[in-house]
């Protein structure tokens, strides 16, 4: 089956590549890029105005399942995904029961290729259970598609686990991820500490609970001389840090969420607790310094922390609320907001949406050149929409984005050669 | 439904989105009420008092406010009720809200439980205290206090001693006394007074000394200290609280002689404040608790009659 990308906007950063031009989709391949190639009828979308980017990769997805499926479902999740251009998205193992062994893993792997949404790579947990105690079957989980370990949402506390954990993975040459959090500076928190805490009464996350894991794991990496990803980075102290353990050239990388770019600790009002998530939204300095620290590449990748929770969960008293907030379908517009208010260039947020992800943890795609996967993301960039979740694909609604007015949109997801979503799928505006 | 916070809703969530217009009709209110028999304002109508932690005052005070102005009450508290059982805020709220209640009061210990309550039933809902946020009858009744004995609260140095970091009565009443003009100065070891409380405000200061917060004050406030904090490592000891903190008659001298002395209870004497000070001739503790049914009067009244809900 073949596919021609018309007259879009070829734009690939980590190739240089930024010119107005042609894609023919081969099967599950990219088999060239032209500058006018003569093609019409079906197979042939045109995409004038429109940019073809590698596909957009989400290094940080809860999809829940199995486990939880009321809040959402390897389906709704993939197809939440597409919609928000993701090719891929690695799914986070706290499920329930926690995805720590091959079977389980290889389970998801499958699920998400009888589905053929966006493309799944699981992540294993790193001790059994996420229960911080013992390492879990790291080499059986890689054989079975995992792409990287973590304990997501339960900190490893004990450093000398998570050195055997880091210089175990490193034989399988994936990443552990780590969800940077001393537990004992942040306990009972429910926001970030600071006076929007104080005045609310809630009791407060400092940012030294999040640099103070992301410094001891810096350390664990420079000494193993395994790579450490530090998820959902938020906090200026943290930025500081993997900037400077990568100026020295430890294998550290980060990620940083588009709420923690756009929102921080004085947007919380009401005790509105979509306004709730791990790690919380930070002060409006720690917001500036890691948009700084992913315009000059110190954080690597953009990845959402899509974290679906039932409405009758976060419909409580805010201490009592899960963490955590859905994400997929408002990334790439949220995101290119630096973009327009020229604070990050739209090269660096294209990369670290696509070819840095796919770098950082070594997966296929992030690239559009001949021979290349076929995962593309198609977008427009100027398209406005008012997001409402409870028209999204999610099964749940839990984002503070609601009603807002975004500009920029999915228009084709393409996965393996195959469209898997195209923005006329989106029912009518009501 | 008016949302929450709204100068117009029919609420009293917190100080903080309160205008000084209601603020100066409360306690005008509650002086009518001092002066003459409250009128039965309230009779037929019915409160419920939702009290998801456990508190004697102010449920009581409650109580006999709104039975002076001849409402019936309804109180469900711990122990009593579905809440034990794990039944969460919002389906209690939405049983009771289907018994023919006028108005629901809420003290509960997570912040913003009062606001959830209130997004979510269409009568007053009165905050009578949430987790660390607000307790806004609280800091009326010390106001009304306050001018009572100064007759007015600006330029007034007020000291407020003690857990401010825990503290919904130090928030309150330093969002109000600020706001009524007065210097708010917070004091208590570090760890339970965090800097950032000095974004509160130009009228506010912070110290950690106990001497520099009484010099030549005008009110003292004396919180509770709870010993639970002891083990959670915010201070040492009692002994050391009580030699850095507490309040007696030789500290009292720093303040100016015909300074007031307040505490919002319940207190444990000689550990925040010695007994001398809490039953000197300064001390006005026990007329705060007479004040706090005037106060909560005042409020019903304003809420429930003045605020009758739109058709």
């Amino acid at each position: 089956m073949n596919l021609i990308l018309k007259n879009g906007r070829l734009f690939d950063p980590q190739l240089s590549l930024d010119r107005v031009g042609d894609v023919v989709l081969q099967d599950d391949r990219v088999r060239g890029l032209g500058p006018d190639i003569a093609a019409s009828g079906p197979g042939v979308i045109d995409c004038t105005g429109l940019i073809i980017a590698p596909g957009f990769i989400d290094l940080h997805v809860h999809l829940r399942e199995p486990g939880f499926e009321y809040k959402e479902t390897i389906e709704t999740g993939t197809r939440a995904a597409a919609a928000g251009g993701f090719t891929a998205v690695c799914a986070m193992p706290n499920t329930q029961p926690v995805t720590d062994n091959a079977g389980a893993t290889e389970h998801i792997a499958r699920r998400a290729r009888e589905l053929g949404h966006a493309r799944v790579y699981p992540i294993g947990a790193i001790t059994e259970g996420s229960r911080g105690e013992r390492l879990a079957a790291i080499g059986g989980m890689c054989q079975a598609g995992a792409v990287g370990f973590s304990d997501d949402g339960r900190p490893v506390m004990n450093a000398q686990i998570l050195r055997r954990a880091l210089e175990y993975a490193s034989m399988y040459g994936v990443p552990v991820i780590e969800h940077a959090e001393d537990l004992n500076l942040s306990a009972g928190g429910s926001m970030h500490a600071g006076a929007r805490s104080l005045q609310l009464g809630l009791r407060g996350i400092s940012s030294a609970s999040e640099a103070a894991m992301v410094a001891r794991d810096i350390l664990l990496a420079e000494e193993s001389g395994a790579h450490i990803h530090i998820a959902h980075l938020s906090t200026a102290a943290s930025a500081r840090l993997v900037r400077a353990a990568k100026a020295r050239g430890v294998r550290v990388t980060a990620e940083v969420t588009p709420h923690h770019l756009i929102l921080c600790d004085e947007d919380v009002v009401d005790y509105d607790t979509n306004f709730k998530m791990n790690p919380p939204l930070r002060g409006a300095a720690d917001r500036e310094a890691v948009i700084a620290a992913l315009a000059d590449g110190t954080i690597d990748a953009i990845a959402t922390d899509h974290a679906p929770h039932a409405g009758h969960e976060k419909q409580q008293e805010f201490d009592r609320a899960p963490f955590g907030i859905i994400g997929l379908e408002t990334a790439l517009p949220l995101v290119l907001r630096l973009v327009e208010s020229g604070r990050v260039s739209l090269a660096r947020i294209v990369d670290a949406l696509s070819s840095s992800p796919a770098r950082i943890f070594n997966l296929r795609g992030g690239r559009l050149e001949a021979g290349a996967l076929a995962d593309l993301t198609v977008f427009d960039p100027s398209r406005e929409w008012i997001y409402d979740p409870a028209r999204g694909l999610s099964k749940s609604r839990n984002s503070p984005f609601a009603g807002w007015r975004l500009r920029g949109a999915a228009v084709h997801t393409i996965v393996g050669g195959r469209v898997v979503w195209s923005a006329t799928a989106r029912p009518p505006e009501s | 439904m008016p949302l929450p916070d709204q100068p117009h809703a029919p609420h009293l969530l917190g100080i903080e989105p309160l205008p000084l217009s209601r603020i100066e009709a409360i306690l005008d209110r509650a002086a009518q009420f001092q002066r003459q028999p409250p009128p039965r304002t309230l009779a037929g109508k019915r409160l419920l008092l939702l009290f998801y932690e456990a508190s004697t005052r102010t449920r009581t005070s409650f109580e006999v406010a709104a039975r002076r102005l001849g409402a019936e009450t309804v109180s469900v508290t711990p122990g009593s009720s579905s809440i034990e059982k794990g039944e969460s805020l919002l389906d209690t709220v939405y049983t009771l809200r289907a018994m023919a209640i006028d108005g629901i009061v809420v003290r509960h210990s997570s912040s913003g439980a009062p606001h959830l309550v209130a997004a979510h039933v269409d009568v007053p809902v009165i905050n009578a205290g949430d987790g660390m946020h607000e307790h806004p009858t609280q800091a009326l009744l010390d106001a009304f206090t306050i001018r009572r004995h100064r007759g007015t609260i600006a330029g007034l140095r007020v000291a407020i001693i003690g857990d401010v970091l825990h503290s919904r009565v130090a928030r309150s009443n330093l969002l109000l006394l600020s706001r009524l003009g007065a210097e708010v100065r917070l004091c208590g070891p570090r760890t339970l007074l965090p800097p950032e409380f000095a974004a509160y405000g130009d009228h506010v200061r912070l110290s950690w000394d106990l001497e520099d917060a009484l010099n030549g004050a005008d009110v003292v406030m004396v919180l509770r200290i709870q010993m639970e904090r002891m083990k959670e490592s915010f201070f040492p000891s009692e002994a050391e609280y009580v030699a850095r903190y507490s309040v007696t008659p030789a500290r009292m001298r720093a303040a100016r002689p015909d300074a007031i002395v307040m505490h919002p209870g319940p207190m444990i004497r000689g550990v925040e404040i010695s007994a001398e000070v809490a039953d000197s001739p300064q001390s006005v503790i026990r007329e705060q608790v007479e004040n706090g049914v005037l106060i909560r009067m005042a409020v019903l009244h304003e809420l429930l009659v003045c605020h009758e809900p739109h058709p």
